[in-house]
């Protein structure tokens, strides 16, 4: 084998996967793991590790994969991370652990994700779940969110023998996993909620259908005698952009739409939950999200059109999405920005004029700022439209939360190495901290806040 | 899962069920709602709080059957449980913010249609408890659709009902009886209208002529209701709002009913047929131009 190149991954064919729901990458088998390890350098002073924000042992693990010892390599990635068969998944390595991978100078990086996911798949067909702790304390921590922050959070400081309540606003567990992140990208049933059943085996107790500043607040957690408490409540409401005809009906947050295919199984026909099919759709953005909101109309019969105001170059989602997205026959309208939705005369969208841009200066983001070309305006004839401009923060926990401070964007505001809020006892991280980021951010949040968490108690 | 407490069919098609829900009852104010799943692969389904016991930590809620959903819920009996109950949703009603003595000083009108009185009912009750009788109207299209009658008159100061077709009360809708009031010589200071989305608009042009300020409580399409879908967007003078975070209570002289209106249509034809394959079940052989049954 070619040291220098990658094993490849097996996928789904393109023209197949875009009619339906089943996941795109059909990962390694265990050859094809131990074969892909085995390319590892092992490198003392490794750089994987430093790229990865819950610090897995990479070498470590990969180490026992050279040598088919799945299970032992199951243990060391269990010290780090409660959710691998997800980061496995969703992770953008290429700009995280294989983005630093010493082979990647010369040649391509090691497929970390790739084997992530190989040995948290294998564990789980194997039954091999993590430790649960040994000590017991008896200090009780609520979670807010079952999200990646959240669920990580809970696990470790489970681990450390907390008694560890998540609250959660949705009735199922899994925040973005479940309503954000389609199937073909991270199954449901056979990956999110075995991962959430191995939190749960190690104590962690969810509570669903509670929304905190709704149904209870931070200050009665307290009083319920919960010593600690975690934000992790993500990103909240959707943004749209101002323009005449956003209100007409066709037009959709890529959160609802993914809400109704994801949690409300919408894309199943069998499912009560309604979704509408478009003929011809246009997704406005360029993130992950838009990507997923893309693939999923896609799947759902559609001409799906991306309309991305800056070039390829600048789109933020992960090169793996773009690419799938691309091989199943998304149409990317790239430099170009909507101005106006055109409805027919029952309020129903018939169309979206779009302006042509250029990139001009870099702006504060240090991306080309996109400028409108002149008299380039044009109409791209679309039934459908899907908001997929990011999120701000939603204010329920906030406004309801006496001394926990906010900045300028409405984020909260914590210390990114510990956790800790502006209110004693109160932690955060994740989306609900930064705005909208990926799952790995918020699970390296999730961790810090954790070990902040234990700090404190260990000193109150 | 929550349990049923009570259950009571209040006309062909509008029950009442009590639901024990601590968390709910213990924090939630009149004006705000309630999503529930009637079971596990239920869909989302807010309706306004009715009701509340905080000592029993019960929550009581109205619902016409409109489709799938509600059609599930009706099968379910005191004794049963729903799968999913949450809240309390958006934001109490903005009378519950009033300084009392400022709130002593007022004449509040309340104007109710259909199973639009469910919601009603908690904020006159609630007055009633501040030492504020309100009046209330009452509205349906036909007799048999006029709810909470009795309950209402227990805590309200004067109840007038009135039908679209004369088959009980006043003849007429819910804005002649406004008028009539109006022509009796009683006046208010502020109207608070909730009922079908076509009644509130009437109700607000009317109200709009005899300058009385008047809030609405508006049910969009939702699907979270905590803010994170968008699909409630609402306008409101020249804002968009979200129903389930800002509302669902606006001032109803500026609420863009007409786009409101057009918006509730979106998913009509895909609700129209999950409720009759839920009504009809394993009897359903087509006509829903869906399943190819009648192919």
């Amino acid at each position: 084998m070619d040291l220098m190149k990658k094993v490849p991954v097996r996928e789904q064919d393109p023209k197949e996967r875009a009619t339906n729901f089943k996941e795109v990458c059909l990962g390694y088998d265990i050859e094809e793991a131990t074969a892909e390890a085995s390319r590892c350098l092992g490198c003392k002073n490794a750089k994987c590790i430093e790229g990865c924000p819950v610090s897995i042992n990479i070498p470590g693990f990969i180490g026992h994969l050279k040598n088919g010892e799945v299970k032992e390599a199951f243990d060391v990635i269990s010290e780090s991370s409660a959710l691998p068969a997800i980061c496995g998944r969703v992770c953008p390595q290429e700009s995280q652990c294989e983005g630093k991978c010493i082979r990647g100078i010369k040649g391509e990086a090691i497929s970390i994700g790739k084997l992530e996911r190989f040995t948290a798949d294998w564990a789980k067909a194997n039954g091999v779940k993590p430790q649960p702790a040994k000590t017991n304390l008896s200090k009780k921590v609520a979670v807010i969110g079952s999200g990646p922050a959240g669920l990580t959070c809970a696990g470790d400081l489970a681990k450390l023998g907390y008694k560890v309540t998540i609250f959660e606003a949705l009735h199922e567990a899994g925040g973005v996993l479940v309503y954000g992140i389609p199937e073909f990208r991270l199954p449901k049933e056979a990956v999110v909620k075995k991962e959430i059943e191995n939190v749960k085996a190690l104590g962690v107790e969810i509570e669903t259908n509670t929304i905190i500043g709704k149904s209870v607040t931070i200050d009665e957690l307290f009083e319920e005698g919960f010593e600690a408490v975690f934000i992790g409540s993500g990103a909240g409401l959707p943004k749209f952009m101002g323009i005449p005809g956003e209100q007409a009906n066709g037009v959709f947050s890529a959160n609802e739409y993914l809400t109704r295919s994801n949690l409300m199984k919408a894309f199943d026909e069998e499912s009560n939950t309604p979704i509408m099919r478009g003929k011809k759709v246009a997704v406005v953005g360029g993130g992950n999200v838009a990507m997923d909101a893309a693939r999923t109309a896609l799947r759902l019969g559609a001409e799906t059109h991306i309309v991305y105001r800056r070039s390829e170059e600048e789109l933020p989602a992960r090169v793996e999405e773009v690419h799938h997205a691309k091989e199943e026959g998304v149409i990317f309208d790239l430099l170009t920005n909507p101005t106006e939705i055109l409805t027919n005369e029952d309020g129903w969208v018939n169309g979206i004029k779009c302006i042509k841009m250029a990139l001009g200066e870099p702006d504060a983001s240090g991306r080309r700022r996109p400028e409108p070309v002149e008299g380039s305006e044009f109409v791209i004839d679309v039934d459908m439209v899907i908001m997929s401009l990011g999120t701000s923060p939603n204010p329920l926990i906030s406004s309801t939360t006496e001394g926990l401070d906010i900045n300028k964007r409405g984020c909260i505001v914590a210390d990114e190495s510990l956790g800790s809020t502006s209110k004693e006892g109160v932690f955060a991280g994740g989306d609900a901290v930064t705005g909208a980021a990926t799952v790995i951010l918020a699970m390296g949040a999730g961790k810090a806040a954790a070990k902040g968490i234990h700090e404190y108690l260990s000193n109150k | 899962m929550y349990k049923i407490l009570k259950d009571q069919m209040l006309t062909d098609n509008i029950y009442l069920m009590e639901i024990e829900a601590p968390r709910v009852a213990g924090n939630c104010l009149p004006g705000q709602f309630i999503i529930l799943r009637a079971d596990e692969d239920g869909e989302r389904i807010p309706l306004t709080i009715c009701d509340y016991s905080r000592e029993n930590g019960t929550v009581t809620i109205v619902f016409q059957i409109v489709g799938a959903g509600t059609q599930i819920l009706s099968n379910l009996k005191a004794g049963d449980s729903v799968h999913d109950f949450v809240g309390p949703l958006g934001k109490p009603s903005e009378l519950t913010e009033l300084p009392l003595d400022e709130l002593k000083e007022k004449k509040i009108l309340f104007v109710a249609g259909g199973v639009g009185t469910a919601p009603v009912y908690p904020q006159v009750k609630w007055l009633k408890e501040q030492g504020v009788d309100a009046d209330v109207i009452i509205g349906a299209r036909t007799k048999g659709l006029i709810i909470l009658e009795d309950m209402m008159k227990e805590v309200a100061g004067n109840v007038y009902v009135t039908t679209d077709d004369g088959s009980y009360g006043d003849h007429g809708n819910v804005t002649d009886a406004i008028r009539k009031l109006y022509a009796e010589g009683k006046s208010y200071d502020v109207c608070v209208a909730i009922g079908p989305m076509i009644m509130m608009k009437f109700a607000c042009l009317c109200t709009k002529e005899l300058g009385l300020p008047t809030i609405v409580s508006l049910n969009p399409i939702m699907v979270d209701g905590t803010g994170m879908c968008g699909a409630c967007r609402v306008t409101v003078g020249d804002e968009v709002k979200f129903a389930c975070v800002d509302g669902p209570e606006f001032d109803g002289h500026k609420v863009d009913f007409d786009q409101a209106m057009k918006r509730q249509q979106i998913y009509k034809t895909a609700e129209g047929r999950a409720f009759l394959k839920a009504k009809e079940g394993d009897t359903h052989h087509g006509g829903c131009g869906n399943c190819g049954g009648d192919k």
